[in-house]
């Protein structure tokens, strides 16, 4: 096995592209793992740790976060919390405090589990994925960069350099089941974003389906029953109804399995009350700001 | 390949070290210092916990490779010799150790909480030792000797 160390990114594209096959190495909360447990003997090692740009996080010319692919939980929780809050929620709920310490919102995406905590608000946030190679820089949608089970967009030779997401312009949330509050893999996670200037809302779902997807018909639902009936500007109470609606609308955009952690039928139960609450308590934090 | 890496204040080297070993495994086997617990290499438990660059990390999820250059401290370092830093004697004198095999990644993540919050509420004590495992005391002697630690520190 090789162990590659670039401390450049120019270094690091080059690496990736003379072996494509060498496996990139961030925090190792799944490579190591694997690779401890002889799951995976990849034939060489390219650690990222040494590249001081993935480990930085600003703000781009649009205005938007440009989160580098190797920061931390932790840092997301402490130093973002108040830009990027459904990130922050979801990262709280990451592991335990050592593998928040560790664990990028990078190596979630390079793993591309279904499960991975980052997926729905990265999803409820129009957020998009910011991919590299020798070739050159392409920008992905984070709608279009699941591909499939523990799949993503990345082309062999390309390496995630950073995550673009807008500062959060109205309130945003993140549920997730499990069973216990410490190092839980979701059983289902949910999260949401209302977008206020542009009447829009997003959505992620977790853990219910092969890859983490939006609720799109279900976020139309609700944006255009708020705005029919008026609500973005009177900022009245959320009919019960209406969350209700959304969150069985929320649950038909789901399509889980039966596996050790829960049953289809809970997940797409639990999704449904997660939706529900996650609009009310989003909601009640939108009239509140008013 | 070979690492060269700071441990408790002193410069180390390690040969033959392979690429896809755990920092655990190199400190435990290659380096001398079996304190840091191997019980579940895979992040799990917590009692491979170590500083990495002054943050706890478990170190069965960290490249050796990857530890090359920085700076580590193990549970061997936070005493003075054979004076036990206030946080292990509190952890012996509460009865929060039995088997002790999870005393070292509870003794670091304990010392790593009191750094950042001397007077940690609770909740707050259950949240920072939640990646850490015991098998044995059922918690209380454990949350005892972290808030007596607290204290002492006073
Ligand atoms: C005990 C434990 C608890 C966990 N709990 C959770 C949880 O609650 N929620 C959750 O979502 N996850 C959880 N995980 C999984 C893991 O911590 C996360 O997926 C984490 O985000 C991985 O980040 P990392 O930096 O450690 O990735 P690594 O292990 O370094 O890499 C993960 C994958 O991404 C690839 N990769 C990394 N960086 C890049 C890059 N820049 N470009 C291209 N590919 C890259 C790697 O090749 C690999 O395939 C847990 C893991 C453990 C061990
Ligand atoms: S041995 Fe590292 S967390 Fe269990
Ligand atoms: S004392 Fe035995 S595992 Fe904690």
């Amino acid at each position: 096995m090789d162990f590659l160390a670039p401390t450049t990114w120019a270094d690091a594209l080059a690496a990736k592209a003379e072996q494509p096959d060498a496996v990139a190495l961030a925090g190792g909360t799944d490579v190591m793992v694997e690779i401890n447990f002889d799951h995976r003997r990849p034939p060489a090692l390219l650690d990222l740790t040494r590249v001081p740009e993935l480990r930085e996080w600003g703000t781009d010319t649009d205005g938007r976060i440009r989160l580098g692919s190797g920061v931390t939980y932790t840092r997301v929780i402490d130093e973002l919390g108040d830009r990027l809050p459904g990130l922050a929620m979801a990262a709280r709920t990451v592991g335990s405090p050592q593998i928040r310490n560790r664990g990028t919102v990078g190596g979630n995406l390079g793993a591309a589990s279904p499960a991975g905590d980052s997926h729905p608000p990265l999803l409820a946030a129009d957020a998009e994925i910011e991919v590299a190679s020798v070739r050159g820089v392409r920008r992905i949608p984070a709608a279009e960069f699941y591909t499939g089970v523990k799949r993503n967009a990345l082309a062999p030779d390309e390496l995630i350099a950073a995550v673009l997401i807008a500062p959060a312009s109205g309130p945003q949330q993140f549920c997730k089941i499990g069973t216990r509050n410490a190092m839980v893999i979701a059983v289902s996670a949910f999260g949401l974003a209302l977008h206020p200037q542009r009447r829009v809302v997003g959505t992620g779902i977790g853990s219910a389906a092969p890859t983490p997807r939006r609720a799109d018909a279900a976020a139309e639902f609700l944006a255009g029953e708020l705005a029919a009936a008026g609500l973005w500007e009177s900022r009245d109470a959320l009919p019960e109804g209406l969350a209700v609606e959304f969150g069985r609308k929320v649950r038909d955009a789901a399509a889980p399995i039966d596996d050790v952690r829960g049953s289809a039928a809970y997940r797409l139960h639990s999704l449904s009350v997660m939706a529900r609450r996650a609009a009310s308590w989003a909601w009640d934090d939108y009239r509140k700001v008013a | 390949m070979r690492i060269n890496l700071t441990i408790n204040g002193e410069r180390r080297d390690a040969d033959d070290v392979w690429e896809g070993e755990s920092l655990l495994y190199a400190l435990r086997e290659r380096l001398g210092l079996p304190g840091s617990k191997n019980a579940c290499e895979q992040g799990e438990c917590g009692s491979c916990t170590v500083y990495l660059d002054g943050t706890p990390v478990c170190s069965c999820l960290v490249a050796a490779g990857q530890a090359d250059g920085r700076e580590v401290t193990t549970v061997e370092g936070l005493g003075q010799g054979e004076d036990l830093h206030p946080v292990q004697k509190a952890f012996v004198e509460r009865g929060a150790v039995q088997c002790g095999f999870c005393t070292p990644g509870l003794i670091v993540s304990t010392h790593d909480l009191l750094q950042r919050n001397p007077r940690p509420s609770d909740p707050e004590i259950r949240e920072a030792l939640a990646g850490n495992l015991c098998r044995c005391t059922g918690y209380e002697k454990i949350m005892d000797a972290v808030r007596d630690a607290a204290e002492r520190a006073e």
